[in-house]
This record gives structure tokens, C-alpha cells and sequence, in this order.
């Protein structure tokens, strides 16, 4: 497989406190890869490696297979999680500043930042001082400064936060659109809900460590843990839960369907297949549910984090 | 390169756009300009009002001495004393002036008034009284007051070094004048325009924007580029200056300079070829300052001086959230400033080749202020400034150094009260 970014055993300290402990993540190309973790993990760490802000103490990074160099600068969009624009700095003068700074030549920024204005519904807005647009339309500004010079990677640190549903929504979409036209994507975050919309694969860091990464299918694989959602119908399901054999370690759900029905989730025991559950189950009443749970990324965040102490 | 010369640009650009530069550079001559007149308005009508002073002589021998002035008109009377007290506080006089008579000759002499008259007035009239007193006395004793006039010796010592060159009594203050000003100049750079570049790295911290500019160019280069573009914004500012100065003294100087020249009375003609030649002699003494050394120097230090001191304050602005937080960095700055301008005023204007000025003018926090004052007084060998020079640009190196090193971790901080340990520990990172 080819990787955009491969970060191999990042070892960073900030004094006496290591920020990162031997952390190996491989970003494949194309992909939108996931960067987990609860705060203070060692992400924002990371990602600044990445960026050249700080250098890493041992290990290396390479970006397209070459080590990381200073004219990578602009193969990469970074959006920091603390992020922000000169106020008193005109819109259209503030976009150009920061592409010249990217290695765009004037003319190149100016016509792309015409198109991008154009899609954004932001014409007219070139002669504006920052201070004089709303928290939204300067969050589109944001989103243009990291886009505009066309890199290859786009590294979001918490993307969303701070952006309106409607702006989030946009640029969300502005993100997928980047991302099948070959963009290499990481999201940096602990909201998950956007990580299991968007991501393909993730990386789980947690006190300095690199605790999980892989492919989001086979992480969730790996995290199958037997556990099923049954449904029945009968006549008197307080009755017929009694009923269900404890092996199962049945836990009733309060699902609001029809009349007559019992929900539940189960847990199948290592001695049983599904046939044989199926079989029992039916016995009790008529079968209408019987499927697996697959584990969210949010209970797998919240696993592994417990787990990891 | 290119990425520091586009800072170096927009730093330029948004300090000379900014409203309040704009304003200030323009106004403040004005203001300055404007408080001058007023000071001076101020003061002439404060000595308009004519005062009168009564005179009660007894001895009746000095009473016409006092001749009116612009400013005071003297009434003789023929009263006792206590009459005359009454009488001049009656009649709102400004004061009374009492020469008392002990058996026909100078007795007591006492001035009355409401307020205290000031010591010069006061002065002036005991020496009139003194000089026609000592008169009669000397004639009383037989002496010609005429031969002892004539032979009176009025000298006046003229000062040459030995090279021969001359120089008036001011020398002293020439050079002060200059060395100071230069001094005084420095420093006030330093603090205004060191100032605007700690604002600005805490405004980009409080904008959120610095790690978007850090992702795109190295930290250094930011600090540098802004360092150099506020710089050059200063440079502007005062170049602005002198040049609203020249045409403001032109404009000053046809106006009053014809004003002048138009009522020459004798005596003002003889006092203003004195005047010239005083005036010679100090130009003179301008002339002969080391000024190609001075100016030269002046631009050396004055760089050297603003890098070292702006290096420290874009460290300072890194290291806080907000410009209250400052407070307690700015000792660093505040104090060596301070004590070379004290060092320079009073230390090198009494002994420029003095150890403590001496010391002073190598020490590089110290050095840009101490020895351009003390250069005026031409006691600086060529190896002092070299050495002095030498010291301020390494160390130069040194803090910029240093102060980068806290600039890039402080710069990504948020929200952590910086304190000295700190900035210790930064300095490992």
C-alpha cells in the first residue's frame, strides 16, 4: 500500500514530561485517517511534528516516502486546533499573505482564491477587515487559507469545534469533495460521531502511547465481542425474560415497539454458535431480531482508554 | 528569503496603515508644537499685569534709582511707615519697599508684600541699593570713583585645546547637549517601538493565528521579519518627524527671523554681535565634536541597541497571554535602561573617562546610551568603541539566541502563567 505519511517510532520531551513514546502510524493515500485520543494524549504533539513546528527527539517522518523536509511545508494544510486570523488584516490581502507564505506565486493564489470565493458564496467579501465578519464567515476564510495551496496531506485538528451545524455541515462536505479527488486526510479529535462518518482508519493515542491503529473495519473486528440485540414476541414478556437462560447475560432494552415484544441484548457464550442461540431463542417466543452489535468507535475509544488505565 | 521579506512587508504595511500610527506620527508634532505656544502664551500672560511698589525712602537717596519697568512701576511716598503699610495694602499695591534711616545714613531695609517676591527681584534691589551705598562711601572716603573704574580689569579666559583650536565656555554643555540627546533618542526608541513588537507577537497569540503562520514558516523567521518591519515602520515615523521639523523650523524661522531683524535698537545690536560671537564659538564647538564618529556610532548603536532590546521584548510577548502579564518581565528592560541613562547624565558628564563610565560602555544592555554620550567628548580611542561594539553585536547573537528559543515554545503556549523558572525550563525544550 502506498502512504502519504509514515511516522516512525516519534519519540518526543518537553523537559522532564514525554509527550510521545515510540508513536508508528502509517497514513495510507487517499484515506481519512482518524487521530483519537483524549486530551492531552500527545496528538496535537504529533500533528506539530508533522508540521515542522517542533522536532521530534528520535524517530522519523516521511511524507510521499521522502524524509520530511522544509519544502514539505507545502504539501501539507494544517488546521489548528486553536486557530484564528489578523483581525484589522483585509479578507482578500490576509488569504494572499498566507498562500505567498504556502510558496503560491500571487497570481496563482489570487485566481484560485476567486474560485474558492465563488463556491463559497464569499464574492464581495475580498475588501472586508476580518473583524467585520461573523464568527461563521471568517470560519470559511479558515477553511480556505488550509485548503488553497492544494497539498496532498490536510491535517484538521478538531475540525469541527467552534463551527456552527450549518458551516460544519458545508465543510464537511467541502472535505469529502477534497478527499475522493485524492487528498490525504487526518482528522485529529475525541468527537466520534464525525469519526465513524468519515474515517477509514484511526489511530487511538492515549497517555503519550499509541494504543490502536489500523483499518476502522478491522479495529472493529478485533473489537467483536459476542454481543448480540435480540427481539421476540410474547404474550407476557416480563415473563418469558425470566426465562432466558443466564449464559446469555441478558440485559432488557427499552425499546418502544410493538406491543408484546421483548428487546434485549444478549452476550453468547464461547460454548455456543448462533444456530444453537437461534434455536433457543426461539423456543420462547417468535424470533423477529436476532443481529450483532458491532462496536461503535466511541465504545471502543472509551474501552481501550479504561483498559489502558 | 522570500517568505522573511513578505513578513517583513505585511509587519511593515499593517504598522504604517494602523490608524493610531497614522495619527501619532502626524500629531504629535503638532501637540508638541501646540504645547510650546501654549507654555509660552502662558507665560507671557503671567508677567502682563503691571505691579506697582510703593518706595518709602527716608535717607531719600535711593528712591530714584528705581526707574518703571515693564513690568513694575514704582511710587515714591512721604508717609510713616504705618501709614504707608496701610496705604499700599489699600491701594492693592504689590509691595512696599522700605529704606529706613539710622541718623541720616542706610539703616534697615524691608519689603513688604502679600506674596513672596521672588529672590532675582529681590536681588536686583539689594545690589542697586549696595552699589549706590558703597559709592557714597568710597566717596565720603576721598576716592575717585572714576580712577577706580579705569582701573578696574574685566577678563574673559579664551579656551583652546592645543591643537589650537578654540571653544566657548558651553563646550561642556554642547556635548552634553548632544551626547544626551542621542542617548535619550535611543532609549526612546527602544521603549516605543520595543513595545510595538511585543504587542504584536501577543496579538497574533491572542488571534490564534500563530500556528498557522508557524506551520508555514520557521518561528525565527517570523521573529525576525517582525523585529525588521516594526523597525522600519520607527525609522519612518522619525524620518516623518525630521522632515515636519525642517518645515516647521523654516516656516518658524522666516517668519519670527524678519520679526527680529525689524526693530534693531542699539543696544540689541551690540548684545546680538556678542551673541554672534558666542554663537561662532559654539558652532565652532560643534564643528570640532567627532561628529563623523558621532553619526556613524550613533547609527552602530542605535540598531545594536534596538535588536538587543526588541530581541527581549518579542521573548517577553511570547512568554504572556495578554499585555497585563508583562508587568512583572519588564524589570529586565526598564532597569539597565534606566542606570545608563543616569550613568550617561550624571557619571560621563562629570568624568567620561571615569571607570564606571568607562565600565558602562561595554557593558552591551548599557553600552548603545553610555558611550554615545560619551563620544561627544572625544576621550573615546578607537579600540574602546571596537571593543564595545564587538560585545554588544555578539551578545546581540546571544539573546536573539535565547529569546528564540522562548519564542518558539511561548508562541504555541495558551492559558499557562508564565513565570521565570519557566522560562528556564523553555530555554532546554
Amino acid at each position: 500500500m502506498e502512504y502519504t505519511l509514515e511516522a516512525n517510532n516519534i519519540i518526543k520531551n518537553y523537559g522532564e514530561y514525554r509527550a510521545l513514546n515510540d508513536v508508528s502510524i502509517k497514513v495510507p493515500k487517499g484515506s481519512i485517517y482518524g487521530l483519537l485520543g483524549p486530551n492531552g494524549a500527545g496528538k496535537t504533539s504529533l500533528i506539530r511534528i508533522i508540521n515542522q513546528i517542533t522536532m521530534p527527539d528520535a524517530g522519523e517522518v516521511l511524507l510521499n516516502g521522502e524524509p520530511l523536509q522544509p519544502k514539505h511545508i507545502q504539501d501539507i494544510g494544517y488546521m489548528p486546533e486553536e486557530r484564528g486570523l489578523y483581525k484589522s488584516m483585509k479578507v482578500g490581502e490576509q488569504c494572499l499573505y498566507l498562500a505567498q507564505l504556502k510558496g503560491l506565486s500571487k497570481k496563482e493564489a489570487k485566481s484560485r482564491l476567486e474560485h474558492w470565493f465563488e463556491k463559497l458564496g464569499m464574492t464581495g467579501w475580498w475588501n472586508k477587515k476580518l473583524q467585520e465578519l461573523s464568527k461563521g464567515m471568517a470560519q470559511k476564510v479558515q477553511f480556505i487559507v488550509t485548503v488553497l495551496h492544494e497539498p496532498s496531506l490536510l491535517i484538521f485538528d478538531e475540525p469541527f469545534s467552534g463551527f456552527d451545524p450549518v458551516n460544519a455541515n458545508l465543510i464537511k462536505d467541502e472535505i469529502l469533495e477534497l478527499s475522493e479527488k485524492g487528498t490525504t486526510i487526518i482528522f485529529s479529535t475525541h468527537r466520534m460521531e464525525s469519526v465513524e462518518e468519515m474515517c477509514d482508519h484511526i489511530a487511538l493515542i492515549n497517555k503519550s502511547n499509541l494504543v490502536l491503529s489500523g483499518k476502522l473495519s478491522d479495529v472493529k473486528q478485533q473489537f467483536r465481542s459476542r454481543n448480540y440485540t435480540v427481539s421476540l414476541i410474547a404474550d407476557q414478556p416480563q415473563d418469558t425474560f425470566s426465562k432466558v437462560p443466564a449464559i446469555y447475560e441478558p440485559q432488557k432494552t427499552e425499546l418502544k415497539g410493538l406491543d408484546h415484544t421483548l428487546d434485549m441484548n444478549i452476550k453468547l457464550p464461547e460454548s455456543q454458535t448462533i444456530a444453537q442461540a437461534i434455536t433457543q431463542f426461539t423456543s420462547l417466543g417468535e424470533l423477529t431480531h436476532f443481529s450483532e452489535i458491532i462496536p461503535s468507535v466511541n465504545d471502543i475509544f472509551i474501552k481501550t482508554v479504561e483498559q489502558d488505565g | 528569503m522570500d517568505k522573511l521579506w513578505l513578513i517583513i512587508k505585511r509587519e511593515y504595511l499593517n504598522k504604517v496603515r494602523n490608524r493610531t500610527f497614522v495619527i501619532m506620527t502626524f500629531v504629535s508634532p503638532l501637540i508638541f508644537v501646540a504645547v510650546a505656544v501654549v507654555v509660552g502664551l502662558l507665560t507671557s500672560v503671567n508677567n502682563d499685569t503691571v505691579r506697582k511698589v510703593a518706595i518709602l525712602d527716608e535717607t531719600a537717596q535711593f528712591s530714584n534709582l528705581f526707574e518703571d519697568t515693564d513690568r513694575t512701576d514704582y511710587i515714591t511716598i512721604d508717609n510713616s511707615i504705618e501709614q504707608a503699610i496701610t496705604a499700599s495694602n489699600e491701594a492693592g499695591y504689590y509691595g512696599l519697599l522700605h529704606v529706613s534711616s539710622d541718623n541720616g545714613k542706610l539703616g534697615e531695609i524691608t519689603f513688604y508684600s502679600n506674596d513672596a517676591p521672588n529672590e532675582s527681584y529681590i536681588n536686583d534691589i539689594e545690589r542697586t541699593i549696595e552699589k549706590k551705598a558703597t559709592e557714597a562711601n568710597l566717596i565720603t572716603s576721598g576716592i575717585d570713583l572714576k580712577k577706580l573704574d579705569d582701573a578696574k580689569v574685566d577678563k574673559t579666559i579664551k579656551l583652546q585645546n592645543y591643537l589650537g583650536v578654540q571653544s566657548s565656555k558651553k563646550v561642556g554643555y554642547v556635548k552634553m547637549i548632544f551626547g544626551g540627546a542621542a542617548g535619550y533618542l535611543l532609549m526612546m526608541f527602544i521603549i516605543i517601538y520595543g513595545n510595538m513588537v511585543m504587542r504584536s507577537v501577543i496579538e497574533e497569540k491572542t488571534n490564534r493565528i500563530i500556528e498557522i503562520i508557524v506551520s508555514s514558516v520557521k518561528p525565527i523567521y517570523l521573529m525576525v521579519g517582525k523585529i525588521i518591519g516594526t523597525s522600519l515602520a520607527g525609522i519612518t515615523q522619525f524620518l516623518i518627524w525630521l522632515i515636519l521639523g525642517l518645515i516647521l523650523y523654516t516656516v518658524a524661522i522666516s517668519f519670527l527671523g524678519i520679526d527680529a531683524m525689524s526693530s534693531p535698537s542699539t543696544d540689541i545690536a551690540t548684545q546680538q554681535l556678542q551673541d554672534m560671537d558666542q554663537m561662532e564659538l559654539i558652532i565652532n564647538d560643534i564643528l570640532q565634536l567627532p561628529l563623523g564618529t558621532l553619526v556613524l556610532c550613533f547609527f552602530i548603536y542605535f540598531i545594536g541597541g534596538y535588536l538587543l532590546y526588541a530581541s527581549i521584548y518579542t521573548a517577553i510577548g511570547a512568554a504572556v497571554d495578554n499585555e497585563t502579564d508583562t508587568q512583572q518581565f519588564m524589570l529586565p528592560i526598564i532597569i539597565p535602561l534606566i542606570l545608563a541613562m543616569y550613568v550617561g547624565f550624571f557619571t560621563v558628564m562629570d568624568n567620561p573617562e571615569g571607570t564606571v563610565a568607562t565600565v558602562f560602555s561595554y557593558i552591551p544592555l548599557t553600552s548603545p546610551i553610555v558611550m554615545l554620550m560619551r563620544i561627544p567628548f572625544g576621550v573615546v580611542s578607537w579600540w574602546e568603541i571596537l571593543i564595545s561594539v564587538v560585545l554588544l553585536y555578539a551578545s546581540i547573537i546571544a539573546v536573539a539566541w535565547l529569546a528564540s528559543k522562548i519564542y518558539r515554545v511561548g508562541i504555541l503556549m495558551y492559558g499557562k502563567k508564565t513565570n521565570w523558572k519557566e522560562l528556564y525550563k523553555w530555554l532546554k525544550y
